[in-house]
């Protein structure tokens, strides 16, 4: 199989996630674009390592899923927070953090 | 123990004094502070006797000793130790400044009874004899300094004692203000003593001064104009004298000890201490001589026409304090310094008399309001009568030989320096006219209401807590005068500290009496004798052809007086009415407030103001604005992006991340 394909499905997929981050408005469903954007960055990394023929690639796919799971401990730690407190689980009217 | 070990004691009672009153106000009760106060001063006193005796014990010209506890400063050349200097004028002055101080201690003890800050007031007392030992005991320049400034810090003290008082508040502070300009001359000067000279010790500095300088040089002009400026802020010389007659709002000891026998005597003693520096500088020992005998006339001539007794009394001690400057920088050192001696008794009991008369009055100092106090009041009126005796240089009581001897001096010295003998008589013919102004205005005739309540009742006028400079209405609570003052009648204490110093005022003279004995003047003889001046004396018949003018002048000063004030009391009015005008420029102290006021406060106040509008309102806020808004406007800008909005940041984070890939994307092809 040819190169190109798994680049164009890895592209295409942080694009969705891209987008989903920047419509969407549920925190929870931003966390989950993220996990996707995420995710095609691995493909992308497995499908370089196999062209080239070494292992290196699948190691840093191994270290972002690591890196992904604690993201989604603390996201998730985070929406459970503001659930607790009542506040709107929406991040546009999240926006204490204005200067 | 050494004379050195005795001086340290000296200095010692009086602070052990002030700091224990001062602290333990709540648990000493107020007699027992009384007593500790006086007694404090009291064994300062005899510690002095015992530092003369000590002295005395020696040879004339070996009587002289310094002693350091510790180094103040010793880095880069500077070399500044705690330490005293004990000579023979260290020792006079130490000896006048406790005795003096001792009885004025015992008259406060009678005198300030009531009043609420009696503590306070001694704890002050005692800080002031410090500050004023330490003044004269001082062993250099950086010492004198920190003497001299304490002085002025108690003398503000104690003029505002009764500090909420709002004119004795402002008085205190224009004495402090004053003051404070005299230190800075005295801090140039001792500057420039230690660029030219690379010391401040008295021994070294006198020692090397006449190798290094020549005689007028310009430096040594200055440095001698400098201590001049602190001498005459000190001693109420013209034209920084305007804080004594105001001084007077303090309470009647504080005038009698300070303003009278000691902290005033303190630029006197600066010109005898430096003279070593005068005789290099005979310009400058020339101004400082015509200024006092300026300041003898004009004060003179102030005294004739006030109405506040106080304030009289004041003017007449610049007056005398003019003469002992003259004396002191013409070479007559050891009359000046004769003189301060009996100035010194006879001036503070003047104000301890007044001070009983105006309790007698309810606190009312007008002395046209009283009469016939000789009834009312015989011993205060005996009291004040020796005191007024003395003052005027009566024949054969002290005021009469100290005076006549720096006349005197002055004649035997030739050249220009007659002027201040005739000149010097013309002020001692007004010195007798406005002493016996006083006491004939107070003391015979009628009595005033005041002073039959006296009589009738057997108790003085009681005050109303009013205050006699601007007629306010006053509490009597802490910070007024107490609700009286006692008077010398009624209280034991007082009248032993003004017997005593009435028999000072009246015979004090006889330990000088030319052709007769010399001894304050043979005693500091040694420390003078360095100066080419000391060796000029008049001759003994000249001396009394001199007693005989004066006795003169006196007594036609005290006939001038009677005739009126007592026999012809309509004469003044008329010579009032007549030269109206002289009257008003006299009663208005020759407009020096004024002149002042006009030549230095407005234009400060015009300085300010111009820095205020101009320098302040433009270039100060210009910077301190113009950075605010700079970085408010950058703060602004960056706030926009900051807007909180999650969705907001994430686009920016991809938009940069995808602009930076299309970079090097273009840049690597």
């Amino acid at each position: 199989m040819n190169i190109e394909w798994y680049v164009v499905l890895s592209s295409l997929l942080f694009a969705v996630g891209a987008m989903g981050i920047l419509l969407r408005r549920s925190p929870i469903v931003i966390l989950l674009c993220l996990e996707l954007m995420l995710n095609a960055g691995n493909l992308a990394l497995v499908a370089f390592s196999k062209m080239v023929g070494n292992q290196q690639g699948q190691v840093f796919a191994l270290v972002v899923m690591v890196v992904a799971a604690c993201e989604v401990v603390v996201g998730l730690g985070l929406i459970v927070a503001i659930f607790r407190r009542r506040l709107p689980l929406n991040v546009d009217s999240l926006r204490e953090l204005r200067g | 123990m050494s004379a050195t070990t005795w001086a340290w004691l000296v200095l010692l009672f009086p602070l052990l004094g002030s700091v224990l009153i001062g602290v333990g106000f709540k648990v000493i009760p107020a007699r027992a502070a009384g007593i500790l106060g006086t007694a404090s001063i009291g064994l300062a006193f005899a510690c002095g006797v015992a530092m003369l005796l000590n002295l005395l014990g020696q040879e004339p010209d070996a009587r002289h000793h310094a002693s350091s506890l510790w180094d103040y400063a010793s880095v880069a050349g500077l070399d500044v130790k705690l330490g005293v200097y004990v000579d023979q004028l260290s020792t006079f002055m130490v000896l006048v400044v406790t005795g003096v101080s001792t009885l004025i201690h015992l008259y406060s003890f009678g005198y300030m009874r009531s009043d609420e800050g009696y503590h306070r007031f001694f704890s002050y007392l005692n800080f002031f004899v410090f500050s004023m030992l330490l003044l004269v005991l001082a062993g250099n320049f950086v010492l004198l300094i920190v003497g001299w400034a304490f002085v002025g810090f108690a003398s503000y003290a104690l003029i505002s004692f009764w500090y909420r008082r709002t004119t004795a508040t402002r008085a205190g502070m224009k004495a402090f203000v004053i003051n404070v300009v005299g230190d800075i001359g005295l801090v140039l000067a001792a500057f420039l003593i230690f660029r030219e000279l690379g010391s401040f010790d008295y021994g070294a500095v006198f020692a090397k001064a006449p190798e290094v300088f020549s005689t007028n040089e310009w430096t040594i002009t200055a440095i001698c104009l400098l201590l001049l400026v602190g001498a005459f802020a000190k001693s109420a010389q013209l034209p920084l004298h305007t804080w004594l007659p105001d001084a007077m709002e303090g309470p009647t000891p504080v005038s009698s000890l300070i303003h009278a026998a000691t902290m005033v005597t303190a630029g006197v003693y600066l010109i005898a201490r430096t003279h070593v520096l005068f005789v290099l500088a005979p310009t400058a020992a020339d101004i400082a001589a015509f200024t006092g005998l300026a300041t003898l006339l004009v004060a003179a001539t102030i005294a004739l026409v006030m109405t506040d007794l106080k304030r009289a009394i004041a003017y007449s001690t610049m007056s005398q304090i003019g003469y002992m400057v003259v004396g002191v920088s013409i070479g007559a050192y050891g009359a000046g310094m004769f003189h301060l001696m009996t100035h010194a008794f006879f001036k503070a009991l003047l104000f301890m008399a007044a001070g009983s008369i105006i309790a007698a009055m309810g606190n009312e100092q007008n002395i046209d309001r009283m009469s016939g106090f000789a009834r009312a009041m015989r011993f205060t009126s005996i009291t004040m009568l020796c005191g007024g005796l003395a003052l005027a240089a009566f024949p054969l009581t002290s005021g009469f030989f100290s005076k006549d001897e720096i006349l005197a001096y002055a004649g035997a010295r030739g050249g220009m320096y007659p002027i201040f003998t005739v000149l010097g008589y013309v002020g001692a013919f007004l010195t007798a006219i406005y002493t016996f102004r006083l006491i004939f205005r107070v003391l015979p005739g009628e009595p005033c209401p005041e002073a039959r309540e006296l009589i009738e009742t057997g108790h003085p006028h009681h005050a109303h807590p009013f205050n006699p400079a601007s007629g306010e209405q006053e509490d009597t609570d802490v910070g007024f005068p107490g609700a009286e003052h006692h008077i010398a009648e009624q209280s034991l204490p007082m009248r032993i500290a003004m017997a005593v110093l009435a028999f000072g005022a009246l015979f004090g003279g006889l330990v000088q009496v030319p052709g007769v004995d010399n001894v304050i003047a043979n005693f500091l003889d040694p420390v003078f004798a360095d100066s080419p001046l000391a060796a000029i004396h008049p001759s003994t018949s000249w001396s009394w052809i001199g007693l005989g003018i004066g006795a003169i002048v006196s007594l036609a000063g005290i006939g001038v007086a009677h005739r009126l004030y007592v026999a012809r009391p309509d004469i003044p009015a008329r010579l009032q009415e007549r030269f109206a005008a002289v009257h008003t420029f006299l009663f208005d102290k020759w407009y020096f407030d004024e002149a002042i006021d006009f030549l230095v406060v407005r234009p400060a106040l015009a300085i300010g103001r111009f820095a205020n509008r101009v320098f302040e309102r433009v270039v100060v806020d210009g910077l301190a604005i113009g950075t605010e808004d700079v970085v408010g406007g950058g703060g602004r800008l960056v706030r926009i992006v900051q807007s909180g909005f999650v969705r907001g940041y994430a686009l920016l984070l991809l938009v940069g991340f995808a602009g930076l890939a299309l970079y090097f994307l273009l840049s690597s092809s």
